[in-house]
């Protein structure tokens, strides 16, 4: 990793009123982006891990959500308390959001070239002919065959893989720091879900992204990021680079996922180890490890005091457990 | 040995009406022309992708949408052509667990009420005994007798999707048509009711028509897999055997499309280029021509017959003009 990071989350709380009370749905995650990497938040669901995501971009939907407490800084910039204009006009320039449905950031009643050519008139101020050009640019790199025609289509014509790809182009039109993709091919089938994450990859190195995926797939993570983050229950459970996180898990939870995937190749008709037992209620935490009460290597000192993520800030590989593997 | 599951060239044609007379334009060949047989307690996996038919041919098996031609023959009873009442006497022995465990069970009845329903439409036995296969086949999916009288907003996925696989046990099926059952479900549960659907066929004998996009589930679960494309099965093995040798170009390019969770292992990936064609427009020849990477000329007007390419001595069949 070269530098300054591009990303410094710090503290991040995240709450949420609901009718039966307060939950934290992040508590106090930090971590660094630093630019042409990627990094991946993997977790079930209820984890915090799309939270966290959104709370980058400024779109906790408030109420019922705030963020409590923490600092997140893009390029040293504070973004924790900054007025809603301010953040929208760094959405879209700096950061941009891959969701996992399409049709979400796409309009049905416009074609995607006017929708493209306005994102780029707007945010740099080219004009209708030059955005055009760069929008037609944009859909060939993103891999979609006969761009010039495709432009003047709208969303319904095209395929989910298609579609997907096309809000990449948006996000990556104005040339942003940081994207934020969540759970992006999830909603995909296999053949094209390899298709977009091969460009996905392709175009991070490009254009020397910095970029935080967002996803439940552990295969995906694999093989698109650098690093990764493992959440449960809002906390993050460990974080290191790739290959010790796959070689060598240390939280028992990471490792009780990586054993009850079912791989391809592997001996068939045996049971899967399984991770017993179910996700607290964020409503009901534990006082001590939230995982403790699946665990195998739980102890009196698990029930009572919650782990914090060992080592020091920058180390490359931390893990919050008391007894780590 | 005869089958328990003999599927013969079935199909299931939707028509698309259109104009202003609402005539019929089109034809959506959602399952045009499949065959194979399931043997008593074995599982046949079913993979492809969305639109590949797969969740209508399960259907289509149960009769729950009639098959437009075609044979399904159940323990040697023929179901395309039985009246309302001979299927309501065979849907005894047939179930289906649904993907989504949040809409597949009504939320304003019990848990009780749910897996009681079959026995009381069957008419099988008294309320007491009732009331205690209920407690029975809670135990057998691993849930505790006190949830009876809770309603289904109060279990999470995992749990709701144990008390679908109690009601479709209560009346002791010989087939079980399985769509995408864990497909809604988070990592650490999935592995818990893959177990239990493992553990049941073993112990109870069920046949399983396993239906899934998940091609590292299907391998886990299936005694045989059938990969499907634009409603037809293009290939069919012994799981082991598909996926280590794979002989249709789909089923190697789907493998290799397959996330890794093994950062070491960098896979030797075949993208396919394009989308899957419509199935109200398939293409003539064999339906994956358009995006084969090692399409012929011959491929592109000639539909390529079914030939089996086993050497193992199990049959593994393929649809493709390389092996034919």
């Amino acid at each position: 990793m070269s530098g300054e990071p591009i990303l410094s989350v710090r503290d991040l709380v995240v709450e949420f009123r609901t009718e039966h009370g307060t939950v934290r749905a992040v508590d106090r995650v930090s971590f660094d982006v630093f630019p042409n990497e990627t990094v991946g938040l993997v977790g079930e669901s209820g984890c915090g891990k799309t939270v966290t995501g959104l709370a980058i971009l400024g779109l906790i939907p408030n109420p019922p959500g705030r963020i409590a407490s923490g600092s997140i800084r893009l390029a040293g910039r504070e973004l924790v308390g900054l007025p809603e204009g301010e953040l929208r006009k760094l959405r879209g320039r700096e950061m941009a959001m891959i969701f996992q449905e399409p049709m979400t950031a796409l309009n049905p009643v416009f074609t995607i070239g006017s929708q493209m050519i306005d994102i780029l008139r707007r945010y740099k101020g080219l004009s209708r002919g030059q955005a055009r050009a760069a929008a037609i640019e944009l859909l060939a790199k993103v891999g979609i065959p006969a761009p010039a025609q495709r432009i003047d289509e709208y969303p319904h014509q095209l395929s989910g893989g298609m579609r997907q790809r096309v809000v990449i182009a948006m996000a990556l039109s104005c040339d942003p720091k940081l994207i934020v993709a969540d759970e992006p091919t999830t909603a995909l089938d296999v053949t094209t879900q390899a298709q977009v994450l091969e460009q996905i990859v392709r175009l991070q190195q490009e254009f020397r992204m910095a970029m935080i995926l967002v996803t439940h797939d552990l295969g995906v993570v694999a093989e698109t990021c650098q690093r990764a983050l493992v959440m449960y229950c809002g906390r993050v459970a460990e974080k290191a680079d790739i290959a010790p996180l796959f070689a060598h898990p240390r939280h028992p939870y990471t490792a009780g996922l990586l054993q009850s995937l079912p791989r391809v190749g592997q001996q068939a008709h045996q049971d899967l180890p399984v991770i017993p037992g179910m996700v607290p209620d964020l409503l009901d935490l534990p006082a001590g490890c939230r995982f403790a009460e699946r665990c195998a290597r739980r102890d009196a000192r698990c029930d009572r005091e919650l782990p914090e993520l060992d080592g020091e800030a920058d180390s490359p590989s931390r893990v919050a457990c008391f007894h780590p593997l | 040995m005869t089958p328990l599951l003999e599927v013969r060239n079935l199909k299931k044609h939707f028509p698309v009406r259109g104009g202003l007379l609402r005539r019929v334009v089109a034809q959506v060949r959602a399952v045009d022309g499949v065959s194979f047989s399931l043997a008593a307690g074995q599982t046949l996996g079913l993979v492809g992708e969305s639109g590949c038919g797969k969740s209508t041919l399960g259907r289509a098996i149960l009769q729950l949408q009639r098959p437009t031609s075609g044979e399904v023959l159940l323990d040697g009873t023929e179901l395309t052509t039985l009246d309302p009442r001979g299927l309501h006497a065979m849907r005894r022995s047939m179930q289906i667990i649904f993907q989504d465990p949040y809409a597949s069970l009504s939320p304003r009845r019990t848990v009780a009420q749910t897996i009681r329903e079959p026995l009381e439409v069957h008419g099988i036995g008294t309320p007491a005994e009732r009331e205690r296969r209920v407690e029975e086949l809670l135990g057998v999916v691993g849930m505790r007798t006190a949830v009876m009288d809770r309603y289904p907003h109060e279990f999470s996925g995992g749990q709701r999707q144990r008390i679908g696989i109690a009601r479709a046990l209560a009346l002791d099926p010989k087939l079980i048509v399985a769509d995408e059952p864990v497909s809604a479900l988070d990592v650490s549960v999935r592995a818990q009711v893959l177990n239990l659907i493992a553990r049941l066929q073993r112990e109870m004998g069920i046949a399983f028509l396993f239906i899934s996009h998940d091609l590292s589930v299907v391998e886990h679960v299936s005694d045989r897999v059938g990969v499907m494309y634009l409603g037809r099965i293009v290939e069919m093995a012994p799981a082991q055997e598909l996926y280590r040798q794979p002989r249709h170009p789909y089923t190697e390019a789907l493998l290799s499309a397959v996330p890794v969770p093994d950062p070491t292992r960098k896979a030797r990936r075949i993208v396919l280029g394009g989308d899957v064609p419509s199935p109200m427009n398939p293409p003539p020849g064999c339906p994956f021509h358009l995006r084969c990477p090692k399409v012929m000329e011959t491929c592109r007007s000639v539909t390529p017959p079914v030939v089996e390419v086993g050497t193992s001595g199990a049959s593994h069949q393929v649809a493709c003009h390389l092996h034919a």
